[in-house]
């Protein structure tokens, strides 16, 4: 059996199903997790997928980050857990304060569908270990509020940690240093605004989403 | 005591605003000229049940601070009337 993957739905979430088919043929055991549940049982991986949860009302995530589900999350964050945000999940990781800084609207103020490229920054997290460093991808987005934003001593703190995961080689966003991902200090909360799970076969034009979710899936299964 | 409390959240100083730069460009196109520095925010209106103003005024930035706000990007200010 593979590693136990959670993916979390909220009301609102709409990719849990694309995480959940992409995860599961890379060989994991995928589980959904409602956004009540207190508990998340006996889970190797935690996913929060992207989508509009609680309809992005006020800012996105913010309702979400104040779930039961969450404070389970962040308890199983603590204890050194893998926690994968994508898009929404991303915003709701920075809403919650397991991740660092912001995601504000998109500079251009229109919301952005379309297949970007990024290059792995930072081998030093449960998503991109076993990544070459200077790895580029491309990976589409989905997002209106995806411009990065944090504060000048987070940002340098994040780059002295090898924190900054993912950069776009063209900002599509007004993100700050060009970021597209990031992680916690330990590296086991990760965060992305691309959808590696729409980069997961030929017929949706790139296969390159399946090297994060693959290397996320062996870092697992080297712990276990 | 019953207090009337308008809550208004806007982007920090040094956050980018791509809303207010926007209809900052538009004004003159409609005529409207002599027009500077256009931040956009929002408005909350809620109605507070508390012992005192201080009291209300605690329980209004609270809850901005914790929800309304989030504080990596925005602040929150409270503005109160007694009923």
């Amino acid at each position: 059996m593979g590693p136990r993957v959670g993916v979390v739905v909220f009301p609102g979430t709409n990719c849990e199903y694309d995480a959940a088919t992409a995860l599961s043929a890379l060989g994991a055991d995928v589980r959904y997790v409602w956004h009540h549940s207190a508990s998340l049982g006996d889970l190797d991986v935690v996913v929060l997928p992207g989508g509009f949860a609680h309809g992005d009302y006020l800012r996105p995530g913010a309702i979400a980050s104040f779930s039961e589900v969450m404070g389970a999350v962040g308890e199983f964050a603590e204890s050194g857990g893998a926690v994968l945000g994508i898009c929404n999940g991303f915003q709701v990781l920075c809403e919650s304060g397991l991740l660092p800084g912001a995601l504000q609207k998109n500079a251009g103020l229109t919301f952005l569908c379309e297949q970007t490229e990024v290059e792995v920054a930072s081998g030093d997290s449960v998503l991109t270990s076993g990544v070459s460093p200077g790895t580029r991808l491309r990976i589409p987005i989905n997002h209106f509020a995806g411009s990065y934003v944090c504060d000048e001593a987070t940002l340098a703190s994040l780059r002295d940690g090898n924190q900054v995961l993912l950069r776009y080689t063209t900002n599509p966003n007004g993100s700050l240093d060009d970021i597209a991902g990031i992680a916690n200090e330990r590296g086991n909360v990760v965060g992305l605004m691309p959808h590696p799970e729409r980069a997961s076969s030929p017929l949706l034009g790139s296969t390159d989403g399946l090297v994060l979710l693959d290397a996320l899936l062996s870092n697992v299964r080297a712990r276990v | 005591m019953r207090f009337d409390a308008r809550v208004e959240v806007t982007l920090r100083e040094g956050i980018a605003d791509p809303e207010g730069a926007t209809i900052e460009r538009a004004l003159p196109a409609l005529g409207f000229s002599g027009v500077h520095e256009v931040r956009a925010g929002r408005s909350f209106r809620l109605v507070l049940d508390a012992d005192s103003e201080a009291a209300a005024r605690e329980l209004a930035q609270a809850l901005a601070d914790r929800l309304l706000a989030n504080p990596v990007l925005e602040r929150a200010a409270v503005e109160l009337a007694e009923r």
